[in-house]
């Protein structure tokens, strides 16, 4: 018999029942929750007089909606300005109340984007089945966890459950062999996958990443890879367990207790896929030809290395492909032919479920150190993912080589990815963003929006334009101890 | 669930590839606590020549006289007829429930985002994936015949064109039983509450960490 994948060994570890008609029922360990995609849900429950199965599958955090300056925060929900925001907050909270679902609230220093609050307290386990109605939940697959983003309706019936009705996904492998160069994160990584296979590439599979560039990456940066698999498409992005996942849980709050740890880790040895498992698409990459990215349109494909230029929708593979690429253009107030160093910025965002972990936090650092961000850049702000992550920032003094650059440190939450809260762009302004979409009107009604990694915004906010980051003069490989 | 069975509908052609879910319902309508009154910001940027927010009278908007949903020909279409990789994005239920709510009850385009698609289902819209060239004979059709209609079939899984020309489509069949009886799952579901304990328990035992009663 041939081997089994790493998602066919979580799929069959899950499964309740499977009908003859290809639907199945799986059973779902974690269930995140955020105040944007669970009000309904609960009010679902409540008018079938439903209670949750089991409630300490669940953990909750409002993010979204959150303010992110410090004045507002201080003040608790309150600070939300927005009556329409606080309400979804505070029903949040009435809801995790009466269901006795845990919840960090907003000034709670365990809050932040739900996509680092699980991770970071161990709540995301290797051979979890882990959900959360938000399709940024591929990011937990990093831990070989069987995750994926839900709809509300799914958020009710996991709630109510236990289970979701599933349907097997097919398997694909993105190898990424050899060593990235110097200065070429995580991010551009799966932004070049994503430009190899399209948003659509991953549409129905499970998107297994391996290869020695994966290997190689820590916890963090195979989280900002899996988090992105939805951007190609894909619902589940997944790494197989290997020294580092282990490292990376052992000691975190809702990791297995010392007597469970040795049971925990023989099990999650097993989570990596068979040497001889087939897969129904192989994609590979070659990491030492990867370069910096730059998204130059509105849809996370329409990417390029930063040493190209704005490409010509004359030479669209096709028709529909073409007009996309001519909208996108318009929208985005560039020429084909452009060079993407010459693009300038208004403003700079590095934070979001992609890139808001320490790690993304010391690598935009290094290039900020000792330098000023550019005068024609109107704001340049850096949003760490939880408060666990802020407090470590300030005690590494991250916060104040940010500050004393002119950028603004602030308080936790997903902010300027999706501008929920007070944080967005205005018509017409242009951001390099270490989030995740650069859809149209994402970041702001009528903003534009550049995918990057965040040495690239950080390297940008300090030129006012893009620049190749390898290029720059900074600390590349050192830490930030001066 | 609202029951899906057989529609006679008026067709409105989005041509436009990867329509993302920020496009169908803008993020500032995602503050609502509800599940309706989604479908006043339906494609709201491109529907309106001002930018929305929660709580405003629609009617009071400036329309944008070229996107295709205002144009008087296209008033009241229930099947909506797309491009590529149609619903990409974020996992807003928003999306289904905002084309509900302006009265789409089927999209038929040649792929659509997975969250997307069962997010719709579970909302009673049917989604049609055919053919790229097939797609494209209808946009043909829809435009060049004004009140252009569609009837679709789902227990026979059949769009039927107004020449009499029937087109088969998939849908997988246990989403097919729940749009045409209208069933709600979560009761289908709790029905096998059985097999769920059997399994909670098993699983339990064999990884007790999994299980950290908080």
């Amino acid at each position: 018999m041939a081997g089994q994948t790493l998602y066919d060994k979580l799929w069959t570890q899950h499964l309740v029942t499977s009908r003859d008609d290809g639907s199945a029922l799986i059973y779902i360990d974690r269930h995140l929750l955020h105040e944007v995609t669970s009000p309904q849900a609960f009010e679902g429950l409540r008018l079938a007089g439903r209670k949750p199965w089991r409630r300490d599958a669940n953990l909750a955090t409002p993010d979204h909606n959150v303010p992110t300056t410090l004045k507002e925060r201080s003040a608790g929900n309150a600070g939300i300005l927005d009556d329409v925001s606080r309400i979804q907050v505070e029903t949040l909270d009435s809801n995790c109340e009466s269901f006795d679902i845990e919840e960090f609230r907003i000034n709670d220093e365990r809050q932040g984007i739900v996509h680092v609050v699980g991770p970071e307290q161990g709540a995301t386990l290797p051979g979890m089945t882990v959900v959360c109605g938000d399709s940024h939940t591929a990011t937990h697959g990093a831990f070989a966890a069987l995750s994926h983003g839900i709809g509300t309706s799914e958020v009710e019936h996991v709630l109510a459950t236990q289970c979701l009705i599933a349907q097997k996904m097919k398997n694909m492998q993105v190898r990424v062999e050899g060593e990235l160069g110097l200065g070429v994160t995580a991010k551009d990584i799966v932004l070049a996958v994503i430009g190899r296979i399209g948003t659509a590439g991953g549409t129905g599979y499970a998107i297994e990443f391996a290869g020695s560039a994966i290997r190689d990456l820590s916890m963090e940066g195979r989280m900002t890879i899996c988090n992105m698999a939805i951007e190609a498409g894909a619902r589940v992005g997944l790494v197989a367990v290997d020294d580092n996942t282990i490292e990376y849980l052992r000691g975190r709050p809702y990791a297995p207790s010392d007597a469970q740890w040795p049971a925990a880790v023989e099990a999650w040895r097993e989570l990596v896929s068979d040497a001889d498992a087939p897969f129904d698409k192989v994609v590979e990459l070659d990491a030492a030809d990867i370069e910096p990215q730059v998204t130059w349109g509105t849809s996370p494909e329409m990417v390029v290395n930063v040493s190209a230029n704005v490409p010509d929708p004359a030479a669209a593979e096709d028709e529909t492909v073409g007009r996309g690429m001519t909208r996108a253009l318009e929208y985005m107030g560039l020429e084909a032919g452009q060079k993407i160093t010459d693009i300038t910025l208004d403003k700079i965002f590095i934070g979001s479920c992609t890139n808001s972990r320490i790690e993304d936090l010391r690598e935009a650092a290094k290039v900020a150190r000792g330098r000023k961000v550019a005068d024609g850049i109107q704001l340049a702000m850096v949003v760490p993912g939880s408060g666990l992550v802020k407090r470590l920032a300030e005690a590494e003094g991250l916060d104040k080589i940010f500050i004393e650059a002119g950028f603004e440190w602030r308080e936790p939450g997903c902010s300027m990815c999706l501008a929920m809260n007070a944080d967005k762009l205005g018509a017409g302004e242009r951001c390099a963003s270490t989030s995740n979409r650069n859809f149209e009107g994402r970041q702001g009604y009528g903003g534009r929006t550049h995918l990057v990694s965040p040495a690239m915004a950080a390297a940008a906010a300090i030129e006012g334009h893009f620049v190749d980051v390898r290029d720059y003069d900074y600390a590349p490989s050192d830490a930030l101890s001066a | 669930m609202k029951k899906f069975e057989r529609l006679q509908g008026l067709v409105a052609p989005l041509d436009r590839a990867n329509v993302d879910t920020d496009l169908i319902i803008p993020k500032q309508f995602l503050k609502s606590i509800k599940r309706t009154g989604f479908g006043p910001n339906l494609f709201d940027e491109l529907r309106y020549l001002d930018e929305g927010y929660p709580g405003q009278d629609a009617s009071q908007r400036p329309l944008n006289p070229e996107f295709v949903l205002n144009r008087p020909r296209y008033q009241g279409a229930e099947v909506l007829l797309a491009r590529r990789n149609f619903g990409c994005g974020s996992s807003r239920e928003h999306a289904p429930w905002a084309l509900d709510d302006f009265g789409f009850r089927a999209v038929i385009a040649p792929s659509f985002a997975d969250i997307f698609y069962n997010n719709s289902f579970k909302n009673g819209i049917l989604l049609i994936p055919l053919a790229e060239e097939t797609v494209e004979r209808l946009f043909q059709e829809t435009e060049a015949n004004e009140g252009y209609r569609l009837d679709i079939d789902l227990a026979k899984q059949r769009v039927i064109t107004s020449s009499g020309e029937e087109i088969p489509f998939d849908v997988d069949p246990f989403r097919k039983h729940c749009l045409l009886e209208g069933l709600d799952d979560i009761g289908l579901t709790l029905e096998q509450g059985g097999a769920i304990a059997e399994f909670e328990s098993r699983h339990r035992a064999a990884q007790p960490w999994l299980f950290r009663d908080v």
